[in-house]
C-alpha cells in the first residue's frame, strides 16, 4: 500500500498525505526535480501535465498546463521556496491565466514535502496549506484537489 | 475533470455556503430537525436579518429548504445536496492518492530499467 495516511485539518486548513515508496530518497526526489518525470504523475492520465518551465532552485518558478480530453488547458505555476535535497522541498502552487502567467491577486498555496529513509524505503509526507476557502474555490478550476481539503473537512464534520 | 452531478456554479455555491462557521452551525441544527428562522435567530448573537441572510445563502446552495408553517418559516436541511458534495470531494481526495500511486508506478519502472 503506497498511501499510508491522508488527513484534513479544518482548523489550520491543512491537508497531509503520507506515502511510502520502495526506492531511495534520491529516487523519489527525482520525480519532483526532473520535469519529464513530474509530468508523468502530476496530472491524471486523462489530464496530463506539461511543464514548460521548471527552475528547480530556491526562488525559481515553474509553469505548467494540463490537457483535458476536450482540449481544455487549465494552467498553473509553482514557486520554489526551499530546497534541502533529498530531504525537504517547499513550494507554492498557484493558478495561471490563459497567458500561462500567475493570476494577479490570487495567492499561491504554500506547502512542503519531506522525504525520509525508513527501513530501506522512503516515506514521503506532502503537506498543503490553504490560505482561505475562497482560494481553494479558485484552485478548483485546475483540479487542485489539495485545495478541496479544508472543504472536505467541513463536510466530513457535517455528515 | 471529475465526473459529478453538480455544475461548477452549484459547487461554488455549496462551498461558499459552507465557508462560514455560522452557516455550518445552522446547517448542522436544521439537518437534525427543522427550525423556524426566529428560533435560529435566538441561538446567535446577531440580528434576525443577519440570520435570515445566512439562511438565504444556504437556500441558494440548496443545502436547506424553507417551508411556510402557519405564520412561521421552517428551515430544513437538505442532506441529499450535502451527500452529493461529499461524494465530489471524495473524488478530489482520491486524486492525491492517485498521484502517490503514479509515483510508485514510475519508480517501479525506473527500478526495472536499471
Amino acid at each position: 500500500m503506497t498511501v499510508l495516511s491522508s488527513s484534513k485539518d479544518l482548523d489550520t486548513l491543512t491537508l497531509t498525505m503520507v506515502a511510502e515508496f520502495d526506492a531511495t530518497p534520491e529516487s523519489v526526489w527525482g520525480v519532483w526535480e526532473d520535469p519529464r518525470k513530474l509530468e508523468r504523475w502530476w496530472g491524471p492520465p486523462t489530464f496530463p501535465a506539461t511543464f514548460t518551465r521548471h527552475d528547480f532552485v530556491v526562488g525559481g518558478e515553474s509553469r505548467y498546463y494540463m490537457t483535458g480530453p476536450d482540449g481544455e488547458k487549465p494552467r498553473g505555476w509553482w514557486r520554489i521556496d526551499g530546497i534541502d535535497k533529498p530531504h525537504r522541498l517547499e513550494f507554492a502552487n498557484g493558478l495561471s491565466g490563459d497567458d500561462g502567467e500567475p493570476v494577479p491577486g490570487v495567492e499561491p498555496m504554500p506547502g512542503y514535502v519531506t522525504f525520509e529513509a525508513v527501513g530501506g524505503k522512503t516515506r514521503m509526507t506532502a503537506v498543503t496549506h490553504f490560505v482561505d476557502v475562497e482560494q481553494m474555490e479558485k484552485m478548483l478550476g485546475i483540479g487542485m484537489q489539495e485545495g478541496m481539503a479544508a472543504a472536505m473537512g467541513q463536510i466530513d464534520a457535517l455528515l | 475533470m471529475v465526473v459529478h452531478t453538480l455544475s461548477d456554479d452549484e459547487v461554488d455555491r455549496i462551498f461558499q455556503a459552507l465557508a462560514d462557521a455560522t452557516r455550518r452551525d445552522i446547517l448542522v441544527h436544521v439537518l437534525r430537525h427543522g427550525q423556524s428562522v426566529s428560533a435560529l435567530a435566538n441561538r446567535y448573537e446577531m440580528s434576525f436579518a443577519a440570520v435570515q441572510k445566512h439562511v438565504a445563502v444556504l437556500e441558494r446552495a440548496d443545502l436547506v429548504t424553507k417551508q411556510r408553517r402557519g405564520r412561521e418559516q421552517i428551515v430544513e436541511g437538505n442532506a441529499a445536496t450535502l451527500r452529493k458534495a461529499g461524494a465530489l470531494l471524495d473524488e478530489y481526495e482520491q486524486l492525491w492518492i492517485d498521484r502517490a500511486n503514479r509515483i510508485a508506478d514510475l519508480l517501479r519502472q525506473e527500478g526495472k530499467s536499471r
